[in-house]
């Protein structure tokens, strides 16, 4: 091999080796997906544009035609996008029926007999809708049509992944927190813990602060103050660690056990239900662009940051250094002290925040969150 | 000594590669019963490649290695060392917290399930440390021994293991003089009986005390053997680096400027109150027996451990003690003697261990300026001579000498005023050596002031303008013309007269 291609491999092997794990991640997404590869019937307006190529360019545009759905969202933005597409392609009665099996019978029947109708309705509709046609000899020459089904694997479809993310959102966040500690050589055990702690006071202080009226201000006041008391947790925790040297493991278990027990008497044992619905904003909403969860787009945004932190400030250096050698940091002018206290806090922070986004998507706050 | 006819090891042209580098081409090398044969070069000569290839560690490309006149090239090192080979590595390899006595025989179980005879291993254990004059019962854990008799619990469990070929590779680097000393009375009398020894080592003086013969190698190539008593040290380093040495130290002429270190009734700790002035331009040597206290004196300067009394002053101003923070900002800088431990993060950059503790200079608001960052490093490998594969390269993975450069330009880029090297060449070879000495020169003449500690006599005397000694926790005197004093006038102020047991 050439001197370039040897160190071009060379440099692969150290990426992959760096990465192996990303590997390892896309070959269970791959492997997901094929134990999951299905039918998938269309709904919506993916259906209706579907429908609307499969009724043909030789169907007679005077025949009677019904559009049969449930009477929900998605099937009313089939059923509009569905009728708007025939009227356009020149069908003239065309009629929407949004409801069961009851109100299609009854709109079939209403159909005047040899018209040789249209029936169009969504897979899951199909099977009530050939047994109307079986019952009824008005409709023997009536032409049924659903959407074609087609096959992709159910973990690879939007709805899917987008729930996935949202599901890991509380994890991921904390796990900013946890990195940092564990790049110290040290470990937080609490965080499950604060997690809980910090949905409960959120909760409590959404409750305190006029609960189903609380405005935007309080929520607002009510996941900064949970994020304060757990973001102390962290820093008590911290100071446990550089002041007393305890061991990471023993100080932060048994700020997992204080944390834990006082999420308990704040909540009174019990889940606190009493916030508005603005409260779930952040765990169940999305941006009307592309459909992310808010708190996937807070993951994604505080991953960016600690990324610049650690590559680019001094602190993230320093933090690097404490963990390799606390001592050569030490005597290289490192206030290793202050290094630790502040990644333990941020670990208590950033579970706080973990525990906000938790009560946002439960709209809830109870003491039992946060175990894994 | 009588050499048998038979030579116990014998290499015929060993050769091993690596990716890129021929780590040792076509080494010759015969080692008889009943001696000492010392095998130097520097750092990068093929000197541990050779043990590894001779243990079995690596598999040499061609040559052959025999013991006894068995060819053992191609075993394994279980093998090897059933074939009567042990090397003792300068990282011991046991197991803290087992007893000496099971660190003894471990892996020479008779089997896994049947019961050990702990009476029988105990009598053998003893009677084998008793051999080596160790003073250790067989039941303590090898974590409580100081690394003097951990090594002889290493050469203890060679023994037991019948070696005939006994390698050592730097015994002495982590031991004081006296322990080194030991460790020599007892290869003598393996020699005598009749063993083969083969002992590396950097201190050359050692060397001329202990070996018969001395082997050199130099990159990769074996450049003979000869009787110790026809080679002369500079003979010896000119044949290590492969050129002649005008002189071992570079010359020193010192202009003396105002005193920038002031140092006065310091003590904490078990040293007695210290003080001592050095001054701009002036290279301050600090003598002394390992373990006379010329380190801690040095961590209470810079503020590592906590005083008790006494004031630091730098350039006039008095320094808060207790804090490495505050003696940095002041000007002070300490190149510790465990730069593993102490000094080095070895996981991380070689870059980022330079720029550890320079931050402030090439950042805003904490916001690193990493372009400045890798000019400004740059600058300092170029000049220094810093051998790195890249920037990113790990500090663990520089040589000895390389991590200490990487350290010096920590504290040049921080510009201090005041330079604490503590046993700057440990570990370190003679051609490394030399850059080391001309830095500390350099410093002295941009007007710092330079303290260094070192338990090499020929390098304090050498190097330094002024000397102080220490013993047992104070500092005993002070020679004030290193030129004129001799190794002997040192050691009378190190040993003091009444010399007890440590």
């Amino acid at each position: 091999m050439t001197p370039d291609a040897t160190s071009l491999a060379r440099g692969l092997r150290r990426r992959l080796t760096g990465y192996g794990m990303l590997g390892v991640l896309l070959l269970l997404c791959a492997l997901f997906s094929v134990l999951t590869l299905q039918d998938q019937h269309p709904t919506g307006g993916r259906a209706a544009r579907d429908l609307a190529g499969l009724v043909g360019d030789d169907a007679d545009r005077g025949a009677p035609v019904l559009l049969l759905g449930r009477d929900s969202d998605e099937d009313r933005e089939f059923l509009d996008e569905l009728e708007g597409r025939l009227r356009q392609a020149g069908f003239e009665q065309v009629r929407t029926v949004a409801g069961g099996p009851p109100e299609f019978r009854a709109a079939c029947e209403a159909l005047p007999a040899g018209a040789g109708p249209y029936l169009l309705t969504l897979q899951a509709n199909l099977p009530s809708v050939t047994a109307i046609q079986g019952s009824l000899e008005s409709l023997a020459d009536a032409t049924i049509l659903a959407p074609r089904s087609y096959r992709w694997p159910t973990f690879l479809l939007a709805d899917n992944l987008r729930n996935v993310a949202n599901q890991i959102a509380v994890i991921a966040i904390v796990a900013v927190g946890m990195t940092l500690v564990i790049i110290t050589a040290g470990i937080d055990l609490s965080v499950g813990s604060l997690i809980a702690l910090s949905a409960v006071v959120c909760a409590w202080l959404v409750q305190a602060m006029g609960g189903q009226a609380a405005g935007a201000a309080a929520l607002l006041a009510a996941a900064l103050g949970a994020m304060l008391v757990s973001g102390l947790a962290g820093l008590f925790s911290g100071a446990m660690v550089v002041r007393f040297r305890l061991p990471p493991f023993i100080a932060t278990l048994a700020m997992m056990q204080v944390a834990s027990g006082v999420a308990y008497i704040v909540a009174k044992g019990r889940p606190i239900y009493d916030a508005p619905v603005a409260f779930t904003t952040l765990g169940r909403g999305a941006d009307p662009l592309v459909g992310l969860p808010w708190a996937v787009w807070l993951m994604v945004v505080l991953y960016g940051v600690a990324h610049l932190l650690m590559s680019r400030t001094a602190l993230g250096r320093y933090v690097y250094a404490v963990g390799g050698n606390a001592e050569a940091a030490r005597l290289a002018g490192v206030r290793t002290g202050a290094v630790l206290l502040f990644v333990y806090a941020l670990s208590g922070v950033l579970a706080g925040l973990g525990g906000v986004v938790m009560a946002s998507q439960l709209k809830s706050g109870a003491p039992t969150y946060g175990l894994m | 000594m009588g050499a048998s006819s038979e030579p116990l090891l014998r290499l015929t042209g060993v050769r091993k590669t690596f990716p890129g580098v021929v780590a040792v081409a076509g080494a010759d090398l015969v080692v008889h019963a009943g001696e000492v044969l010392a095998l130097v070069g520097e750092n990068g000569a093929g000197k541990s490649t050779l043990i590894k290839v001779i243990a079995g560690a690596h598999r040499p490309e061609a040559g052959t290695v025999e013991v006894a006149g068995r060819d053992i090239t191609a075993l394994a090192p279980a093998q090897a060392a059933r074939a009567g080979v042990a090397v003792i590595y300068q990282e011991l390899s046991q197991v803290p917290g087992l007893t000496v006595r099971d660190n003894l025989f471990l892996g020479r179980e008779p089997s896994l399930l049947r019961f050990l005879d702990r009476g029988d291993e105990d009598r053998r254990a003893r009677e084998v440390l008793a051999r080596l004059g160790c003073d250790v019962e067989p039941d303590t854990p090898v974590a409580r021994l100081d690394l003097a008799r951990r090594q002889l619990v290493e050469i203890a469990r060679a023994l037991l293991a019948d070696a005939r070929v006994l390698i050592l590779d730097e015994p002495t680097a982590a031991l004081t003089p006296r322990e080194a000393e030991r460790l020599f009375a007892v290869m003598e009398e393996l020699r005598d009986a009749g063993l083969a020894l083969v002992f590396i080592s950097h201190r050359l003086d050692e060397v001329a005390r202990v070996a018969g013969r001395i082997a050199v190698m130099r990159d990769g190539q074996m450049l003979g053997a000869w009787e110790a008593a026809d080679v002369d040290r500079r003979r010896l380093i000119e044949l290590m680096v492969g050129r002649s040495l005008e002189q071992e130290f570079p010359a020193r002429d010192a202009t003396l400027g105002e005193p920038l270190l002031e140092v006065a009734g310091l003590t904490g700790g078990a040293l007695a109150p210290a003080s001592f002035t050095v001054r701009a331009g002036e290279v301050l040597g600090l003598a002394g027996l390992v373990g006379a206290g010329r380190t801690e004196l040095m961590r209470l300067v810079f503020g590592a451990d906590r005083p008790t009394a006494g004031t630091v002053t730098i350039a006039g101003r008095r320094v808060p003690p207790g804090s490495p923070r505050a003696a940095i900002r002041a000007g002070l800088a300490l190149l510790t003697e465990d730069r593993k431990g102490q000094g080095l993060v070895l996981a991380r950059s070689a870059r980022e261990n330079f720029a550890l503790g320079n931050l402030d200079r090439w950042s805003r608001g904490g916001w690193l300026d990493l372009g400045e960052e890798a000019r400004r490093f740059a600058g300092h490998v170029a000049r220094l001579g810093i051998k790195l594969a890249s920037d990113e390269q790990l500090a663990g993975q520089l040589s000895g000498g390389n991590q200490q450069k990487l350290l010096i330009a920590r504290w040049l880029e921080r510009d201090a005023r005041v330079v604490v090297v503590d046993e700057p060449t440990r570990g370190i070879d003679v051609g490394a050596k030399h850059d080391i000495y001309e830095l500390i020169n350099d410093l002295a003449a941009a007007g710092k002031a330079v303290v260094v500690i070192s338990s090499e006599l020929p390098e304090v005397l050498g190097i330094c303008d002024r000397i102080l000694v220490m013993h047992e926790g104070r500092i005993r005197g002070e020679i004030t013309e290193p030129a004129a004093a001799s190794q002997a006038d040192v050691m009378a102020l190190a040993v003091a007269e009444a010399s007890h047991d440590s």
